[in-house]
């Protein structure tokens, strides 16, 4: 990590390093395969001030509504040491808590660097792991390496240690109706509590212990049906485990992408913002728009240039590769020659194009000749 | 997605505007359909917050719940808009049709006419749903006591969200899912699930192109989303302080007013759109099988309408034998669909034709009066052979029907250099030379294709208290208890 640091720091320029928060892990899973961010995610970039500079503000926002039953609910599980958690774990899952602890380890006071957070975390979790102390563990700060750089996640999450082994508790807000959620978020969730799974066992290795005493089974804390009542579901993450694990050993290192960069690129908000954050080649997809800030305005570059990857993957899937518009359509009518290894596309792409055309020419003949 | 429609997607960027998927309209689009703009509060699972709603484009009712939080309030909300589905669904059955009796002598009727309900967006059908679920299992006395009209609405709302995920209904549309059938646009589909983006592309105001159109729609200050959920922004600067200046003055008020009207506000131009779209669809020809299914929409309201008052609410989990009959309609339906479509419509068939399931062109030779005389008895087999330009996948032997007229049927004999070669089995009449008209002649462009509407023969299922162990034994009976009436709405 130490020859790719300053670099990094240059890339960020003068603003303070942004943490890891569900919304990049996110990013991070749904399109690995994108330069872009992971340059700028590797930096701690703060995306969002650039995609607003650049004048394609990210349309994350929030309503104060969802804020504010969010925390309201956050609070009321935890209110008196977890009180209402408690309760669900034991009686609705059946578990056997004996005696409680609860530490949070969040910074109340006083502005700690996350390295001394992270150290926090390190030392009561060895001591938990060690002497089997402690029970419920609030905002611990994760690190986890991703693309050769460390990343810190905040989750809010607890780890929960019961029998010698570490579980992971999410709290969302979002409703549990008769036992079924809205899948989207059920999936989002299990990504998100996959990447800190993955971040505590990396963690309890370093203390020298076996990773396998952090589950993958975690806890999924919702309310219920219509009400404030909470509601925990077990969820196993192993297959979202598998996938992150795989993708993140798939990643291109950051210290090869910045290789390739020129030596005095900077994000600095200012006049050359823009050029600087084109030099980094993205990988926009339509599924970008819902976890990436940079995503609208890498929207508008894949649309200008023509490619097809903006229309989704499905499309590009269907035009066989095909990288722009242009070239399809190209192919379709016939106008430009295949290479051998577009032959098979192109031959797809023209029949659907004459089919298209007699299709259309048979039933709206006379509405076309009329408009002509 | 097929490559078909991923080409139109090209076209309708290079075009800078949709392009069509369809031919005809494959949906039915009544006289007075019932159109339902619904917002919710951000956050909650299903509070209401209001709902544009009407028959007319000049005739909008608007509901509001002043304080989204407040549970009598919600419950007022609700019992308005069952006064306003409950009217809807009396008002569209039409004339009763008497049918032959049953296998059983049975009295049979179907109504003339159902109601159909529109919203905008798989969003809004979601809404329904859960709003249906909210409201179903409340009792109409006792300490909870909601208004008689609110657990029929939540039974009718559970059976609209039901029938929208049957393949062909068309009790329940969302419209971007209506439109997204019959034209493609230059954007991915994700972001064809912005009705105001989607119409901006099939439709863009004058002197704007799709693309414009589209970019002007993410505007949500310009255009406000079509819900349910609404815009961040406008919860935070417009709706907070509206509801918190009504909490302080209460029912009545001049701030009650103005929460209405910033309300409406948002909702208004998405009720624009909604007969926008209509209209579009309502422009284009119906599809041959449209009345058919529109039927089968009809039998279902009739047969819900006539046992409602026998029936307990929806289950809140289907249980096993149910559940399964329930997947299995769906794929008949989706079977049968999805044949249909392409029967009506040639720019769907072409969908076929690329994949190989089915072919078209020119009758290169036609020998009609072919008889095969190898049997007991002599058989009408005239041979067809049919250029075509298309990449058949179908194997010599397969059972193919003309698209045009399904009834006829023939049996692929050898396929090859730019030609299929067919002998025709069926449906030229019962004597020894084909009625006229019939066996298409040399220069007639035909197709045939192998899909057929009834592939899907119906399963048997066993009865309710048949269910097998390994589904876990027959269900215990439903008996409605205090605590569905109790259920927190919050």
């Amino acid at each position: 990590m130490t020859d790719t640091a300053p670099d990094l720091d240059r890339l960020r320029g003068a603003t303070p390093p942004r943490n890891h928060d569900a919304r990049t892990i996110a990013a991070l899973t749904s399109n690995p395969g994108c330069a872009r961010r992971g340059v700028m995610d590797a930096a701690g970039v703060d995306k969002d001030a650039v995609a607003r500079a650049l004048g394609f503000p990210a349309p994350f926002g929030q309503s104060q509504f969802a804020i504010t039953r969010g925390n309201a609910f956050e609070a009321q599980v935890k209110a008196d040491g977890c009180a209402e958690l408690l309760t669900l774990l034991r009686d609705r899952l059946g578990l056997d808590v004996p005696e409680v602890a609860y530490d949070d380890l969040e910074v109340v006071a006083g502005n700690e660097g996350r390295e001394l957070r992270h150290s926090r975390t390190r030392r009561l979790l060895a001591r938990a792991l060690e002497s089997g102390e402690g029970t419920l563990f609030d905002h611990p700060l994760l690190r986890l390496e991703i693309a050769g750089c460390p990343a810190y996640l905040e989750p809010d999450v607890i780890a929960f240690q019961l029998a010698g082994r570490l579980h992971v508790i999410e709290i969302k807000s979002f409703a549990v109706v008769d036992g079924q959620a809205e899948p989207e978020q059920v999936a989002a969730a299990a990504r998100q509590s996959a990447v800190y799974v993955l971040a505590l066992r990396r963690l309890v290795a370093e203390l020298g212990h076996d990773p396998a005493r952090v589950s993958h089974d975690v806890f999924l804390v919702c309310p219920e049906n219509f009400s404030n009542r909470p509601t925990a579901t077990p969820l196993d993450v192993r297959p979202q485990l598998a996938v992150l694990e795989r993708q993140l050993a798939r990643l291109t290192r950051v210290d090869a992408l910045l290789a390739e960069l020129p030596a005095d690129l900077s994000f600095e908000i200012g006049g050359t913002l823009a050029a600087s954050v084109r030099a980094v080649e993205a990988r926009y997809s339509p599924e970008c728009l819902s976890g990436c800030e940079m995503a609208l305005f890498c929207r508008d570059e894949a649309r200008a240039c023509g490619a097809t990857g903006a229309l989704g993957r499905s499309v590009r899937d269907d035009l066989g590769g095909v990288d722009t518009v242009g070239t399809a359509l190209a192919l379709a009518d016939g106008s430009l020659e295949p290479s051998d290894d577009l032959a098979e596309t192109a031959e797809q792409l023209r029949a659907a194009a004459r089919l298209r055309a007699e299709a259309l020419g048979g039933a709206l003949g006379g509405a076309l000749g009329g408009a002509a | 997605m097929s490559a078909l429609s991923s080409l139109a997607r090209l076209q309708a960027v290079a075009a800078g505007a949709a392009q069509p998927l369809a031919t005809v309209r494959h949906c039915h689009i009544p006289d007075a359909p019932l159109v339902l703009v619904p917002l919710k509060l951000a956050g909650e699972a299903a509070a209401p917050l209001a709902v544009m709603a009407g028959s007319a484009p000049d005739d909008a009712t608007l509901l509001v719940v002043p304080q989204p939080r407040n549970r009598d309030l919600r419950f007022a909300f609700a019992a308005d808009l069952a006064e306003l589905v409950l009217n809807h669904i009396e008002t569209s059955r039409g004339e009763v049709e008497e049918l032959p009796p049953g296998k059983e002598g049975e009295k049979r009727i179907r109504y003339g006419d159902a109601p159909q309900l529109l919203v905008p967006n798989r969003g809004g059908v979601a809404f329904l749903r859960l709003m249906g679920r909210s409201t179903r299992f409340r009792s109409t006395d006792g300490p909870y006591a909601v208004d008689p009209a609110v657990p029929v609405l939540g039974r009718w709302l559970t059976w609209f969200a039901d029938r929208h995920d049957h393949p062909g209904s068309s009790l329940l549309l969302a419209m971007t899912e209506a439109l997204r059938l019959h034209w493609a646009t230059g954007q991915s589909s994700l972001e064809d699930g912005n009705l105001a983006a989607l119409m901006g592309w099939i439709d863009p105001p004058d002197g704007m192109d799709g693309p414009a159109a589209a970019a002007r729609a993410e505007d949500p200050v310009l255009c406000p989303p079509a819900g349910p959920t609404t815009d961040p922004t406008f919860d935070n600067e417009v709706l907070a302080p509206a509801i918190a200046a009504y909490d302080r003055a209460g029912r009545g008020s001049r701030a009650e007013e103005r929460l209405r009207s910033v309300l409406a506000g948002q909702l208004a131009p998405t009720w624009d759109l909604m007969w926008r779209a209509v209209g579009l669809l309502r422009a284009l020809p119906e599809g041959a099988s449209v009345p058919r299914r529109w039927e089968r929409d009809r039998d279902a309201f009739t047969h819900y309408h006539q046992t409602f008052g026998e029936a307990y609410p929806q289950a809140r989990r289907d249980p096993p034998v149910r559940a399964a009959r329930r997947l299995h309609d769906l794929e008949r339906a989706q079977d049968a669909y999805d044949a249909q479509r392409a029967f009506d419509d040639p720019l769907v068939m072409a969908e076929h034709r690329l994949d190989g399931r089915a072919f078209g062109g020119t009758v290169t030779e036609c020998d009609p009066a072919r008889l095969d005389e190898t049997g007991k008895r002599p058989k009408l087999r005239p041979l067809l052979r049919v250029g075509t330009e298309d990449p058949v996948r179908l194997d010599a032997g397969t059972t193919v029907c003309n698209a045009a007229r399904p009834a006829l049927k023939g049996r692929i004999v050898e396929i090859g250099d730019g030609s299929v070669l067919l002998e025709l089995t069926g449906g030229m009449g019962r004597k020894l030379t084909p009625e006229p008209g019939a066996v298409p002649r040399v220069g007639d462009r035909v197709c045939f294709t192998s899909l057929t509407e009834g592939s899907f023969g119906a399963a048997k299922f066993p009865d309710r208290e048949d269910t097998p162990w390994t589904h876990g034994g027959p269900p215990g009976e439903y008996a409605p208890t205090d605590e569905d009436a109790a259920e927190e709405w919050s």
